[in-house]
């Protein structure tokens, strides 16, 4: 009775690996979940922030990093910069695309790299998905709970092939896109594209000055890449 | 028995309750657009949202100008001095007070949970928080809603009217001016009869305003191309959200 109680158990344990990566092998034929998705991400997100004081510190080189390495793969920055930019995109040159989104993307950054500051115990919760199981375009709704009022974030996302990508953000109500269409249009209907390209480079290099003067604690300020 | 007339009235009576605002609402903002639209043209790119953008434009101006001058050093100053447990005590305070007219406002959007769970943050903290100085039903999961005037009337049905930047308090729209009048009455800090106190907690109340949003307009400064149609667009999408938040919840 004894023995054979081992033996099962033994098998078990053996056969143990070989289980877990039949159901990683299933987990990733069969797409996950919108909400499941935003959640790994904001939560890597959000352990890489914690861990790094220099993040939090606005240090822009590593916020840079982190950027490219954990959001700027799960976001059709693309997409978003071209809605932001609105009917003029298509008139765009795919250099002055390209150049319109790193311009855009340096200005978000810095924009929101000064809140990551504020990144301490906060978990996100979600509410409920409105959306069909098979739906190609979803928008993921949660709540960031910390100290004080909770913070709406919802996220419009797309699905690509079995994985999804963001392309906008809404916080507290304010659609990322949305408020940079009107910014740009109004740019772009008195300069045109190029002058929309000057005007985010000259931006982006003011908010470089002005952060290394007021957020500077480190003897060797960082260099914008 | 008249309760129960009442009760059998209610439906209808609340619809045409709200269509009959919307109507007023929607005749005088015409009214009030057409006048402006005669003696006023803007710039290449103008916003059917902000027809009194010259005007807008000009009141940004000088209320920036004053914060400049005035506001913007005085919160930082205290900022700097305060410290953080006290500003949070004074913050929770204010919110405190306007908790519970956010318990009004949500009874009067109908929205019940909010109601209920804004009631008992309004007694949890000005009982157990030394009448509002801590902020205990937060811990406790009890969350903050805000819910104001404007916010109500937006919700039976009267739209936002044109965009509108008032003397010192900044964006608004005249729905929300005519909002922030009604609230501006019943609003225990300037119900306080004793006039010193009522001008401290008022100052107080300001620049603790002010000192939190410091770091937005910091913010804001790096973020934006056009600082005055920035604050609208986003201004305008918030309040339209906050409209649109207690329904949005009733679909679930």
């Amino acid at each position: 009775m004894n023995r054979r109680h081992c033996t099962r158990r033994l098998l078990t344990l053996g056969l143990a690996p070989w289980l877990a990566l039949a159901t990683q092998a299933v987990s990733a034929s069969t797409a996950e979940a919108p909400d499941a998705f935003i959640q790994r991400v904001a939560t890597a997100t959000l352990d890489a922030v914690r861990a790094d004081p220099a993040i939090r510190a606005g240090d822009l080189q590593k916020v840079m990093t982190l950027v490219d390495g954990l959001i700027m793969p799960n976001v059709n920055f693309g997409r978003m910069t071209a809605s932001a930019v609105g009917r003029y995109w298509r008139q765009a040159t795919p250099a002055q695309q390209q150049k319109l989104q790193d311009e855009f993307k340096l200005l978000l950054v810095r924009t929101y790299s000064g809140a990551l500051a504020q990144v301490k115990d906060q978990t996100l919760s979600f509410r409920p998905l409105r959306a069909a199981p098979d739906a190609a375009d979803v928008v993921v709704r949660s709540d960031l709970r910390g100290r004080g009022e909770p913070i709406q974030l919802d996220y419009r996302v797309e699905k690509v092939g079995t994985g999804w990508k963001i392309y906008d953000l809404n916080v507290m109500g304010i659609w990322l896109v949305q408020t940079y269409n009107t910014q740009f249009a109004q740019v772009i209907g008195t300069k045109g594209i190029d002058g929309l390209i000057d005007t985010l480079a000259v931006r982006d290099q003011a908010n470089a000055a002005h952060g290394s003067a007021t957020a500077a604690p480190a003897p060797a300020p960082t260099k914008t890449p | 028995m008249p309760f129960l007339v009442l009760k059998g009235g209610c439906g209808p009576r609340l619809a045409r309750c709200r269509a009959a605002l919307a109507r007023a609402t929607r005749s005088t903002a015409a009214l009030l657009l057409g006048v402006v639209l005669v003696g006023c043209a803007t710039g290449p790119v103008t916003d059917p949202r902000d027809p009194l953008e010259g005007y807008n434009r000009g009141m940004t101006q000088f209320n920036d100008a004053v914060d400049d001058a005035v506001l913007k050093p005085v919160a930082t100053g205290y900022a700097a001095v305060t410290p953080d447990p006290v500003r949070t005590a004074i913050s929770n305070f204010f919110g405190n007070l306007s908790d519970m007219w956010a318990t009004l406002n949500t009874a009067l959007q109908l929205r019940g949970e909010d109601t209920a769970v804004n009631f008992m943050r309004v007694n949890v903290n000005t009982v157990l928080g030394l009448g509002g100085l801590i902020d205990i039903a937060s811990d406790m999961g009890l969350y903050k809603t805000k819910a104001d005037f404007g916010q109500t009337l937006g919700y039976w049905g009267v739209p936002p009217g044109p965009y509108l930047v008032l003397p010192l308090l900044g964006p608004s729209t005249v729905r929300d001016t005519l909002g922030m009048g009604i609230e501006a009455s019943g609003d225990l800090v300037n119900r306080t009869e004793h006039i010193a106190t009522r001008n401290t907690l008022t100052g107080v109340r300001l620049v603790e305003k002010r000192a939190g949003l410091l770091r937005a307009g910091a913010m804001l400064d790096e973020a934006a191309l056009d600082k005055y149609s920035f604050t609208r667009e986003v201004f305008l999408q918030r309040r339209q959200s906050l409209v649109d938040a207690p329904r949005d919840l009733d679909i679930d």
